[in-house]
């Protein structure tokens, strides 16, 4: 929409990033805590998964960042231009939880990682674009 | 890696990429969400394409779940961004739509960023100290907890014995 300023648009565009990228970490950290769910499934239960998952705090809070993310691109959505804020916003959230990832759940970022999440994060710029 | 894992991550990108499309092509139909008028987004909840896409996002979101309890976040997350590469082919092949050459392009990243992850260990996050073991926490509770029982049961019986 036209009489939406830019600055709105970009600011839209960072509150998804930002709250995708906190709720994947949470949420990554979450499952992580609860374990294999194949391994944990055979041993001891669906309903001991489920349980586990329902009872971990990370797994609320990441699902509460994804909800703040998924509400705040239909924003944005509504608010910019398609082309510009959906892979604006998917790319960025590549590059931003390769970043995150490192930092906060210690996972061996490689050559080889960044440079996925790089191509991954044109790619998807250039396909949602 | 097992079959089963494999499936799981094609669930992953499968999911993705149809919740998305059928999210978006509701949403075009609904139009225009503001602040100003809330109940739009109830009356976006209310259309079918919207709704089905939020169970198929649902879907997703369990099979996203299940990858990250086994794999690093920066391995899960390249496979769902063949989705969109899913998309872009069912648009060509199916719909027969045109593909532009940037579009191709977009195509050709991520299928490669993918295939440099895909290439590499699904997790790495679990050799660092201070991080639960992920693939056997229970295991490495009763290690911790369980140990001194263990120990106690022999030493006793050998104490009855002597």
């Amino acid at each position: 929409m036209n009489h939406i300023p830019v600055v709105s648009t970009w600011g839209g565009i960072l509150v998804v990033v930002l709250a995708s990228v906190v709720g994947d970490i949470l949420l990554a950290r979450a499952m992580k805590q609860v374990g294999d769910v194949h391994a944990l499934w055979r041993r001891a239960g669906l309903w001991t998964v489920v349980g586990r998952i329902l009872s971990n705090s990370n797994f609320f809070l990441g699902v509460t960042a994804m909800a703040v993310a998924f509400f705040s691109l239909l924003f944005a959505l509504s608010w910019g231009d398609v082309s510009l804020v959906a892979p604006a916003a998917a790319s960025l959230t590549f590059i931003g939880n390769a970043f995150a990832a490192k930092i906060f759940l210690h996972e061996k970022v490689d050559r080889r990682r960044w440079s996925a999440a790089v191509l991954v994060a044109a790619g998807v710029a250039l396909l949602a674009g | 890696m097992t079959f089963r894992k494999y499936l799981v991550l094609a669930g992953v990108t499968v999911f993705a990429a149809a919740g998305d499309s059928m999210l978006s092509h509701g949403m075009k139909q609904t139009g225009n969400i503001s602040l100003h008028h809330l109940q739009g987004v109830i009356l976006a909840v209310a259309n079918p394409w919207v709704a089905i896409g939020i169970l198929l996002l649902l879907a997703f979101f369990a099979s996203y779940m299940n990858a990250l309890s086994w794999a690093d976040l920066t391995y899960v997350l390249p496979a769902t961004s063949l989705g969109y590469v899913l998309l872009a082919l069912v648009a060509r092949f199916a719909l027969h739509e045109q593909v532009s050459p940037l579009r191709w392009l977009g195509i050709a990243l991520i299928s490669g960023g993918v295939g440099f992850v895909a290439g590499g260990p699904a997790l790495t996050s679990h050799a660092h100290p201070g991080d639960e073991h992920p693939e056997s926490p229970l295991l490495a509770k009763n290690a911790r907890n369980g140990a001194p029982a263990v120990d106690e049961v022999p030493t006793v019986s050998s104490g009855v014995e002597s």
